[in-house]
């Protein structure tokens, strides 16, 4: 057992102690794992009131389908919503992780979050690691000064734009926007072609799939329209289920009664006495 | 082979109706060969929350430690047990933090809530938390087991029916792969009781 405080809690960071231990290991011959995936299609565009962003709901684990409705869309601040592509455990720890950075800011300035605040500290943090913390972003909110849209590549670099896509099903998404995208769209009709851009990616690329998640961002006011449509409800399930007619062979059992959770109350202002 | 095909494993945890049952196989093997056949890999955190850890054995034993040593400075600070949702981030952090020499292991987390309120979830060896409503897997025998509680699995089910769904899936699957099996170990937690389990599987 080694020496170091491994009593206390860490101050946070990334630790590489275990990094020696797995280099061994996979010279060995033993491959590293897979981690879990967002294959992905998602986008955002800018509309006449605001920003609409929106996800498709597959995370996958090599060519399975690991979580068939996950959220893509991720909080950042009340007026600032990030959609995350690439791997799903640095998409969720980044995006958590500058949403605090937001909130303390926000305390100490008195002001609402500025979306281009949010996007230098994300590419400053993905920049730091060289592109090992695999995330890709389209950040998009509106602030003081307009609505802003936003995509961060996993190298740190950053694009401005009005409508942005991101992730496997990218490609099959811009083909929608660019033929139907025009400045100055209403509400509906934004919503409606993200929808159309989100299904493209759905149906045309593996690594997406499932619903579609819409999320519409304008001043003062966020609107998450989880699970907006749903075109691949799953129609087979049997009405009669499973019967088991072979029960399982039960070689011991153990029950252990579980005492009432007893709720403490302590009674006020009794005075002992004398 | 894969760092996780070294030892095999198969965890699997389902909802129920005010009940959850999380089970696992019970074999450690060192590649091909079977070394021990009561491997525990299912773990009690307290007696509404049970995390079962599949990859490497040694990961697991580790994780485990150090989770109920969390869970300890918890109680002692905060008076009383951990909620499931809490303890899911936990560990998805504790992972994180070693995500460029990650623990090799994929935990799947049960719990019951506030108001006895299922809860399951599951992280691959990074801490992407996945959070389903229905069924969770992780292991070596992941792929049959989707199948299989996909076409088993039916909503609100009470304890006993449960247990034979979820006993029927993890057998099942595991008949189907190579590196887990030799039994299996099922908890069936409601709120007044635990339910302990072993079933007989098929030894090869």
């Amino acid at each position: 057992m080694s020496q170091s405080s491994v009593d206390l809690p860490p101050k946070g960071g990334f630790s590489f102690d275990l990094c020696k231990r797995n280099d061994m290991l996979t010279q060995k011959g033993l491959k590293a794992p897979s981690f879990l995936k967002t294959g992905t299609t998602i986008v955002g565009l800018i509309f006449q009131d605001g920003v609409i962003l929106g996800a498709d709901t597959r995370a996958t684990e090599g060519p399975i389908v690991a979580d068939k409705n996950c959220e893509k869309i991720h909080y950042m601040a009340p007026n600032i919503y990030c959609c995350g592509a690439g791997t799903a455990a640095d998409t969720e720890a980044v995006t958590d992780m500058v949403s605090s950075q937001l909130r303390l800011h926000r305390y100490q300035t008195g002001r609402d979050s500025r979306v281009i605040t949010a996007l230098t500290l994300l590419k400053k943090h993905l920049f730091s690691y060289q592109g090992h913390v695999s995330a890709a972003l389209v950040l998009g909110g509106v602030d003081i000064s307009g609505p802003h849209l936003h995509t961060i590549y996993p190298h740190g670099s950053t694009d401005t734009l009005p409508f942005a896509t991101m992730g496997s099903g990218s490609l099959a998404a811009m083909s929608v926007f660019e033929a139907k995208y025009k400045e100055g769209l209403t509400r509906d009709e934004g919503i409606k072609l993200v929808a159309e851009a989100i299904c493209s990616g759905i149906f045309n690329d593996l690594g997406s799939g499932s619903n579609v998640d819409i999320c519409v961002i304008t001043k003062g006011h966020k609107e998450y329209l989880r699970n907006y449509m749903e075109p691949n409800p799953r129609t087979y399930v049997s009405s009669k289920g499973y019967t088991f007619t072979k029960k399982t062979e039960v070689l011991l059992t153990k029950i252990t009664p579980l005492s009432e959770r007893v709720k403490v109350v302590e009674v006020a202002g009794e005075a002992m006495e004398e | 082979m894969s760092i996780f095909e070294y030892n095999g494993s198969a965890v699997v945890a389902m909802v129920g109706k005010n009940c959850f049952a999380i089970a696992s196989d019970r074999r450690l093997g060192v590649q091909l060969q079977t070394i021990a056949t009561d491997f525990k890999r299912i773990s009690k955190i307290h007696d509404h929350l049970f995390i079962g850890l599949s990859g490497l054995a040694t990961d697991v034993q580790t994780l485990y430690q150090r989770l109920v040593f969390r869970h300890k400075l918890y109680q002692l600070r905060e008076e009383r047990d951990m909620k499931p949702e809490t303890f899911a981030s936990l560990v998805s952090a504790i992972l994180y933090e070693k995500r460029f020499g990650p623990y090799l292991c994929q935990p799947v987390i049960a719990g019951l809530g506030d108001d006895n309120k299922p809860f399951i979830c599951t992280m691959d060896s990074i801490g992407a938390k996945e959070l389903a409503k229905d069924f969770v897997v992780s292991g070596t025998a992941s792929e049959s087991l989707y199948g299989a509680c996909e076409a088993m699995f039916k909503p609100d089910m009470e304890a006993e029916e449960l247990f034979e769904t979820i006993s029927q899936a993890l057998l099942s699957s595991v008949d189907r792969d190579c590196l887990s099996g030799w039994g299996g170990h099922v908890y069936v937690v409601t709120p007044n009781e635990i339910k302990e389990r072993i079933l007989k599987g098929r030894m090869d």
